[in-house]
């Protein structure tokens, strides 16, 4: 069903960075194939928004190298990131609550003829990219304070596609919504992946993560520790993963014989 | 999971959550709107479905302009009931010249309250703006246009240095202007000198701001057929070109009604001018100004800016920006407009002397904007708002002075009036948040 490209879109190998005294990322190795959704969970303080945040050009990496469709890259602005059709979609969705979704949609990058903003244009655009997502709001005529949060969200995430973006990262995008708002917003990552995008998902929700991640990378105090296929992996396992509950003496001996038989 | 290729299909559009355009069948409309979401809102086409939104809008709390207008026919009622020389069109001829200087001033304040900051410089600056075109013009003899001209750039540039410590510097807004209401006041007197007042001559450009006509009844009903003309094309052609891209538009019956108010205030206003001494030529800059700050407020990616900036900074700043220059260039608008304002104001009487900016013109200039409905808290309002302010706050001062009430008597008035607006404002919030249209 997923059509998973041979060159990832994007691949980390030996991310780290430090804060000061802090290391925050210690070699980490992150593939994302286009048409696949790549879930990055880990414990809080885990590394999971410093990694994102590398990604977006918000921090630039200290080691390491990022490459983008195999070639590696530098990222030292989030204007580079978008540049290069990375775009992130943050947890406070950055709209303006007293514009439109038209004029939320295309903040920053209005459509204009002779100076003056083309609304007609915008507003065509602009229900032919939610109709596209099957994305359900009263009318793309109302300020963005009307919507709930679940409904954000998806204006949020249809407002990174506007850069027609080959990545798009979502940084906890279930994190303060309710049942059937959850259920939107994850139906919108399915159909991202349908359009061939590469997704990186950060979340803490188990239940998501296994409702659409193709993969679990899971990051815990900084380092990798561990990519799981969700298809074959219980919760369980992953959650071992993100508490570090596998680090006990069994799973040490498997990984030296892993090692040995390489 | 749906299988269909990443192309808007046809389909998907006819089902989707929007109200579908109705291209083949507008006589079957209200039939045709089937959306999936009962939630969603659709809007009728015709008349009827106008007048549907209309009423949503109101339960919704989305007065707009109707408190304030609501609210100026009833002090033109009571005024006029109480004084035969109020409604005359001497009297109202009379309050639209005296108007334009404070709201001038007014349309700047709305500029500094789209981004939920406040200026309180504006009536220093003012002040500034006359004494300089004086000093230069009378006492320098310098040539009118160009004293006049440096007047208004005075201004712009005490503007830009209040701009740039608030956006370069980060201090507040508050502060930073209420230094420069300190300084400027101290700059105006200054330049005046010892003898603390410049008279202006009647033939001096700027006092034929506020004293000539047009005499000619032609100009103000001509200038009447071509607003509402304008504005009637302007609407027609709007609504075609969505039509023909096939998103919502107004229907045709609302843009002749919209055309017709229009027209009916516009000629009433024309014939009140032509009454007396014909249209003023304040009041024609005056509504240039409007109408110019409108178009560039709501149609222009600068205007969307501004508004972006009132709703959310760091959004602003998310979707590139630039919002440090987006800040200068307010609080420069905010000290041009003042500068024009207090043109205006030295016009009126003839002289640029040491009272000038002082006392409630300032106040009287950010009642004005707020009165007319732009939102203390940033990201709503329209430049047209001080109009409508200005007109309330304008009347009530020359219907007390018509009923011989001393000026305390007036600030009270004033300011109970500010305070009805305010409350209003308040009231109208919650009923939008518990609508979420806030």
């Amino acid at each position: 069903m997923v059509h998973v490209t041979a060159t990832p879109v994007l691949a980390l190998r030996g991310v780290s960075k430090r804060f000061g005294a802090v290391q925050a990322l210690t070699e980490v190795e992150l593939e994302v194939h286009s048409g696949e959704v790549v879930a990055l969970v880990g414990d809080n303080g885990a590394g999971k928004s410093t990694l994102v945040k590398t990604i977006a050009g918000v921090h630039p990496i200290d080691d390491g190298v990022i490459e983008w469709e195999g070639r590696p890259v530098l990222i030292g602005r989030p204007q580079d990131a978008q540049n290069l059709g990375i775009a992130t979609v943050y947890q406070d969705l950055a709209l303006c609550d007293n514009i439109d979704v038209v004029g939320n949609l295309y903040l920053g990058r209005e459509l204009r003829s002779w100076g003056v903003l083309n609304e007609v244009e915008m507003e065509r655009r602009s229900r032919e990219l939610l109709t596209t997502l099957s994305i359900r709001i009263p009318s793309v005529r109302i300020p963005i304070a009307s919507l709930s949060g679940g409904q954000r969200q998806t204006v949020a995430i249809a407002r990174s596609m506007l850069g027609e973006p080959k990545l798009v990262i979502l940084d906890e995008p279930t994190a303060a919504l309710g049942v059937e708002q959850t259920a939107q917003v994850l139906d919108l990552v399915e159909r991202l992946r349908e359009r061939g995008l590469a997704v990186l998902l950060i979340s803490h929700n188990m239940a998501d993560v296994k409702a659409v991640a193709d993969k679990v990378a899971v990051l815990r105090l900084g380092t990798n520790n561990g990519v799981f296929d969700v298809a074959s992996t219980s919760q369980e396992e992953i959650i071992a993963a993100i508490t570090g509950a596998t680090d006990n003496a069994v799973t040490r001996r498997a990984s030296r014989t892993v090692e040995v038989q390489k | 999971m749906t299988t269909e290729n990443t192309s808007p299909s046809l389909d998907k559009a006819a089902r989707g959550g929007q109200a579908p355009a109705p291209v083949d069948a507008p006589a079957a409309a209200d039939g045709a709107v089937t959306a999936i979401d009962p939630r969603l809102l659709v809007r009728e086409q015709g008349f009827g479905g106008y007048l549907t939104e209309f009423k949503r809008k109101i339960r919704a709390g989305d007065l707009g302009a109707i408190p304030v207008v609501v609210g100026l026919i009833i002090i033109w009622a009571i005024f006029g009931s109480l004084n035969s020389n109020f409604l005359t069109a001497e009297n109202l001829s009379n309050i639209s010249v005296a108007m334009v200087g404070t709201g001038m001033i007014a349309v700047g304040i709305v500029f500094v309250l789209l981004l939920g900051e406040i200026d309180l410089s504006v009536g220093s600056v003012s002040g500034v703006a006359g004494a300089t075109f004086a000093v230069l013009s009378v006492t320098h003899g310098m040539a009118d246009w160009l004293a006049f001209v440096l007047a208004i750039l005075t201004g712009t540039a005490a503007g830009a240095v209040h701009g740039f410590f608030f956006a370069r510097i980060g201090v507040p807004a508050f502060a930073v202007t209420l230094a420069g209401l300190l300084f400027w006041s101290g700059f105006m007197l200054q330049l005046l000198g010892d003898s603390g007042t410049v008279n202006l001559s009647a033939d001096s450009l700027v006092a034929k701001l506020t004293t000539y006509y047009f005499t000619d009844v032609a100009a103000a009903y001509g200038l009447a057929v071509v607003a509402v003309a304008v504005f009637f094309l302007t609407s027609f052609f709007e609504s075609r070109r969505r039509e023909a891209a096939g998103v919502p538009s107004r229907p045709l019956s609302e843009t002749i009604l919209r055309s017709a108010l229009l027209a009916v205030v516009a000629f009433v206003v024309a014939a009140l001018f032509n009454q007396y001494k014909g249209l003023p030529l304040a009041v024609v800059i005056f509504l240039a100004v409007l109408v110019i700050t409108d178009f560039v407020l709501r149609r222009t990616s600068y205007g969307r800016q501004v508004f972006a900036l009132g709703g959310s900074v760091e959004a602003s700043r998310r979707a590139g920006i630039n919002v440090a220059l987006v800040r200068i260039s307010i609080f420069s608008l905010a000290g041009t407009f003042a500068a024009v304002g207090g043109l205006f104001i030295a016009s009126k009487i003839a002289a640029a002397n040491q009272g000038a900016g002082s006392g409630d013109l300032l106040m009287n200039a950010i009642a004005a904007a707020v009165i007319g409905g732009t939102s203390l808290f940033g990201g709503r309002g329209r430049t047209w708002n001080a109009l409508l302010g200005v007109l309330v706050i304008v009347s009530i001062q020359y219907g007390l002075a018509l009923q011989g009430i001393a000026s305390p008597i007036q600030n009270m008035i004033t300011g109970a009036v500010l305070l009805a607006t305010v409350v209003i404002d308040a009231v109208t919030r919650k009923t939008q948040k518990a609508a979420g249209r806030a």
